[in-house]
């Protein structure tokens, strides 16, 4: 095996074995909550994550919207207006079971971060008397100021809070292991998880935990059609080691996965494509409800769902006349005429009207409230804003009183992209769940981004408690079992090959993740063409055969990076795969087929998963879920119990 | 002068973790991330542990400054700037690509 002067000490195939009852797989938003929920509940927890827990994922870093909180005391709509909102927005396809529960427990999480140590309200008083703030809560509300749903937050220090109390509660936290593997008894794909494999990411050791019940809490797929040899690190919005390991090692061990069909073209932060995410104009998310001007100095005007221009800026933040609430947030994008919220006017009126481009963001005309709350707390609390934005600009000379930021695109995207460009965003697929957030396999949970039409923070953080509760109560009933010596071996053997072959002629990560982003881009691109999915699918099975034993991996970094990669082109051959199965065009999944129509497929979801190198398909109602708060209540009674005692 | 030598230090140092031999001269990278002043540093290693991409690694001597290994999959998150315990020992620096135009409102015409 490669021996080369690294810094840290080598353990290749050396083995440790973690015994727990119940164990986590990924530290992010949802993998703390689901540990902290599981240890709450008496439960030895064990929590594996690839990079480092007290910042890792894609809320590792701050988050400055909490969405969806439909329980805070000021919310004005309920979580079954909301969820079925969100529902019927996306015309069915999207999952009912982890929105309901991000609308009806989220608020819930946010109090327990809060005893934690993190911030979610404005108890500085930095905002007193702002329309965005309930004076008596000291809540901030973004978006929508009247139903109030959507809290402005202080992200930056929740993770960090999250971390201590897992520490408090006795969790075992294991970083720098990559999970590889899960494994089934008694060895076979299709049966129960028994636990998982892992891997050091600095000393190459190998792991193998035993548990009575897992929870899958990673991230969705990313860098399938986007890929920058020489900035990996920017490829995609969320992290670059966030690349769907849990997707292939779940297709790997029977899980069921719906609407793996799902791409949106791509809009977010790739090298080279865009700039850094809220570091340049526009006026959506964090900065919703900023000013926006042409190159001219002249204002775009925001208008209502109805083209009545809005003259006041406090209309910005109301709903139209006649509409009870809109929609605004991570993954709506352009919501139907019931739910949609102010806006500046489209690109080709704003242009007809004679405005001109480059435009700009422009906070310096708004009140002193909203310019602060967007550039200082927004700006700053969000992901990715506090030092490589709000920082870096600021020591630069941006100052939003004077300053103006450009717009790139046409108005007001950060990015321009080529329609073969695609990304897993906007509600993308993922594990099939049931209301105990099970999937199909048994003991196996699942919470956050892995699961089907995941979105965004208070989503991850609501599923990952209420994994971590239903993990518990399942784990307590039950016994660990032996993991099957040939399963762990093989998984040994996978892992460690690319180290034994030769680093000359060998084929490195960034190589292979070329290649397969350009097989994804020229044969799954914006239209899918039966035949083309189909090619791809065969040169996929090419590089699966051939050139994966060509590659290689200089030390334990490398061979992580190399793991992802693969893991990568499993999760490539199941959206292939997915593609092939739907068999016509279909709006809400942003999925086109060659010379179809919307006639078949409208309202079903598209199951797939593999047993014994077969895939296995079958159709289910989009609202297989059933009634929501029937459903919840029947599947939480302790939980509702509990809550209305405290009451 | 100080600074040429700390630089030939953690260039020599870089070439004796990544590279096989003499010849094997460092590929410049597509960016430089993470710029840590040695001067200021002080080898805490705090930024090595809680970059959640692992980009860094330890200095070869006890108190040296890290090594920025793989500069090109920093997400330029900034978690290393937030966790650093010395103001200014290590700055983000954004690619030369990703860095947005601004302009002062009252030159638009």
């Amino acid at each position: 095996m490669a021996v080369r002067d690294w810094p840290y000490k080598l353990e290749w195939g050396k083995e440790e074995t973690i015994e727990t009852d119940i164990l986590v797989l990924g530290g992010g938003i949802a993998g703390c909550m689901a540990a902290i929920a599981a240890a709450q509940s008496g439960q030895k927890v064990v929590l594996v994550e690839k990079g480092a827990t007290k910042r890792s994922g894609a809320g590792g870093s701050g988050c400055d919207h909490w969405e969806s909180a439909a329980t805070n005391p000021c919310s004005k709509i309920t979580p079954e207006e909301l969820t079925g909102a969100m529902l019927d927005d996306n015309d069915g396809f999207n999952n009912g079971i982890s929105h309901y529960i991000e609308c009806r427990e989220g608020y819930d999480r946010l109090l327990d971060i809060e005893k934690m140590g993190g911030k979610i309200r404005d108890t500085g008083d930095e905002f007193k008397g702002a329309a965005f703030r309930d004076e008596k809560t000291r809540l901030l509300f973004a978006y929508d100021y009247v139903n109030r749903y959507t809290l402005r937050v202080w992200g930056t220090t929740f993770k960090p809070a999250m971390y201590n109390e897992l520490k408090h509660l006795g969790v075992r936290i294991i970083d720098r292991v990559m999970v590889t593997s899960l494994l089934n008894r008694p060895g076979n794909a299709g049966n129960r998880i028994i636990g998982a494999t892992g891997i050091h990411s600095r000393t190459g050791r190998f792991y193998i935990f035993k548990a009575k019940a897992s929870i899958m809490c990673m991230s969705r797929p990313s860098r399938i059609w986007l890929f920058s040899a020489s900035l990996p690190g920017l490829c995609e919005f969320r992290p670059p080691q966030c690349v769907g390991d849990g997707h292939a090692m779940g297709w790997r061990a029977g899980a069921e996965f719906t609407m793996m069909e799902k791409s949106v073209g791509a809009e977010f932060s790739a090298a080279g494509r865009s700039y850094p995410p809220y570091g340049a104009g526009n006026n959506h998310n964090t900065w919703y409800g900023s000013t926006l001007i042409d190159s001219t100095g002249r204002e775009i005007p925001y208008s209502d769902r109805d083209g009545n221009i809005i003259e006041d800026i406090s209309g910005r933040f109301k709903p139209s006349s006649g509409q009870k609430f809109f929609l605004k947030g991570g993954s709506v994008d352009n919501p139907k005429y019931q739910y949609r919220g102010p806006e500046t006017l489209p690109f080709y009126e704003m242009i007809a009207k004679g405005y001109k481009l480059p435009f700009y963001a422009d906070l310096s005309g708004l009140p002193e409230s909203e310019r602060r709350v967007i550039w200082g707390m927004m700006v700053g609390e969000e992901g990715k804003t506090k030092i490589p934005v709000y920082k870096n600009y600021t020591e630069a000379g941006f100052d939003p009183e004077k300053h103006v930021l450009q717009c790139y695109g046409t108005g007001w995207t950060s990015a321009q992209f080529l329609p073969d460009e695609r990304q897993l965003f906007g509600l993308p697929g993922g594990f099939l769940n049931d209301w105990d957030l099970s999937t199909n396999l048994e003991g196996l949970f699942v919470a956050g981004d892995s699961l089907y039409a995941s979105n965004c923070y208070g989503h991850a953080a609501a599923t990952g408690h209420y994994a971590g509760r239903h993990a518990a109560e399942y784990s307590s009933g039950c016994q660990k079992t032996e993991p099957y010596k040939r399963q762990v071996n093989e998984e040994k053997e996978r892992v460690y090959s690319p180290v034994n072959n030769k680093p000359t002629s060998g084929i490195g990560w960034k190589e292979l993740n070329m290649g397969i982003s350009k097989i994804m881009r020229n044969y799954c691109g914006e239209v899918k063409h039966d035949e083309l999915l189909q090619i791809g699918l065969d040169q996929l099975a090419d590089y699966g055969n051939r050139i994966m034993s060509e590659t290689y991996a200089h030390n334990p970094h490398e061979l992580i990076r190399l793991l992802e990669v693969f893991d990568i082109l499993t999760v490539s051959e199941i959206i292939l795969h997915s593609c092939l199965r739907r068999k016509a065009s279909s709006k809400p999944l942003c999925f086109i087929k060659y010379n179809s129509n919307e006639a078949s497929g409208a309202g079903k979801l598209i199951t797939i998963r593999q047993d014994d190198n077969v895939i296995r398909t079958r159709e289910l109602d989009v609202d297989f879920f059933g009634d929501l708060n029937e459903n919840y209540e029947k599947h939480n009674k302790k939980y509702v119990g509990e809550k209305s005692s405290h009451k | 002068m100080k600074t040429m030598k700390s630089t030939i230090k953690n260039m020599s140092e870089k070439r004796a973790a990544t590279s096989e031999g003499w010849f094997n001269i460092p590929e410049m990278p597509a960016a430089n991330p993470v710029i840590i002043d040695s001067e200021k540093c002080t080898g805490c290693n705090r930024c090595v542990n809680i970059c959640q991409v692992d980009l860094l690694v330890p200095g070869k001597v006890k108190g040296a400054p890290p090594v920025v290994m793989f500069p090109g999959e920093c997400w330029y998150c900034g978690c290393c700037v937030v966790e650093c315990p010395v103001e200014g020992a290590i700055k983000l620096r954004h690619p030369l690509i990703n860095r947005a135009y601004w302009i002062a409102k009252e030159k638009l015409k």
